[in-house]
């Protein structure tokens, strides 16, 4: 049977993402679980020798931009359960895009300067 | 014939609604990962402050990570995260069709509620300093 497609069609790639994002930190929240246990977070100095590491860095940075790619579907879906005015969703669609694309810069910012 | 008097549209009372414990728990992955996107900025400022080199950000983090007010939120954020992580793992684990049965949801729904809890109460006690 032919289904009829409706929708714009990004659910399905969003769903997706929301998976894969989420198991790229979940997997990255055990390597620190791991690190913390070995030392990593001993003391300050410990922790900024481990986050400067190159491998960790490369990591982190996966870290975040998963982070803001899943909070944006999740954030989304909430604006668009809850809130009837599509003028209010836009702005707080906006909103929430500008905020994460903010936060990704100036996490990355963060841990590529080390 | 009582079906032919049922009131329609139904309207549901939000208030009155005793969720199932899979439905409380898929409820709170949406508060808990809303309270995450929220503070978030907090998060990458600690972040920020954890990695500075200079010994105003060490000072700047131990005066904040120092305040209960703070330490509360935290523990809180890490309650928030926990809770999200493990009913993600969940969540990925209905996706390929482990635990859908009503029964096993309900206690795979149970596992994380006191999973999240217990590893709360776990890395809690850490932040708080009592090991």
């Amino acid at each position: 049977m032919q289904r009829l497609v409706v929708g714009a069609g990004y659910g399905l790639k969003d769903w997706l993402a929301q998976r894969i994002t989420g198991v790229v930190m979940a997997v990255f929240t055990l390597i620190m679980f791991a690190a913390a246990l070995g030392g990593a977070m001993s003391s300050r100095e410990a922790w900024q020798a481990f986050m400067a590491n190159g491998l960790i860095r490369f990591l982190s940075f996966l870290f975040i931009v998963s982070l803001c790619y899943h909070a944006w579907v999740g954030v989304r879906d909430i604006w668009m359960d809850y809130l009837n005015s599509a003028a209010l969703r836009l702005f707080l669609h906006v909103m929430t895009l500008l905020a994460l694309v903010g936060y990704a810069g100036w996490a990355i910012q963060i841990i590529w300067r080390l | 014939m009582p079906e032919m008097t049922k009131q329609r549209p139904k309207h549901l009372a939000l208030n009155e609604i005793r969720l199932p414990l899979a439905g409380f728990a898929s409820i709170l992955h949406r508060i808990s990962g809303a309270g995450l996107f929220l503070l978030l900025p907090l998060l990458i400022w600690l972040l920020q402050l954890s990695l500075g080199s200079t010994q105003a950000s060490a000072e700047t983090f131990a005066a904040i990570t120092g305040n209960w007010l703070v330490k509360l939120v935290l523990l809180g954020l890490m309650w928030a995260f926990l809770h999200h992580f493990c009913m993600g793992i969940r969540i990925l684990l209905i996706d390929i069709h482990v635990g859908v049965e009503k029964q096993q949801a309900h206690s795979s729904a149970m596992a994380v509620m006191v999973v999240s809890l217990a590893l709360t109460a776990v890395f809690g006690l850490k932040l708080l300093g009592a090991y």
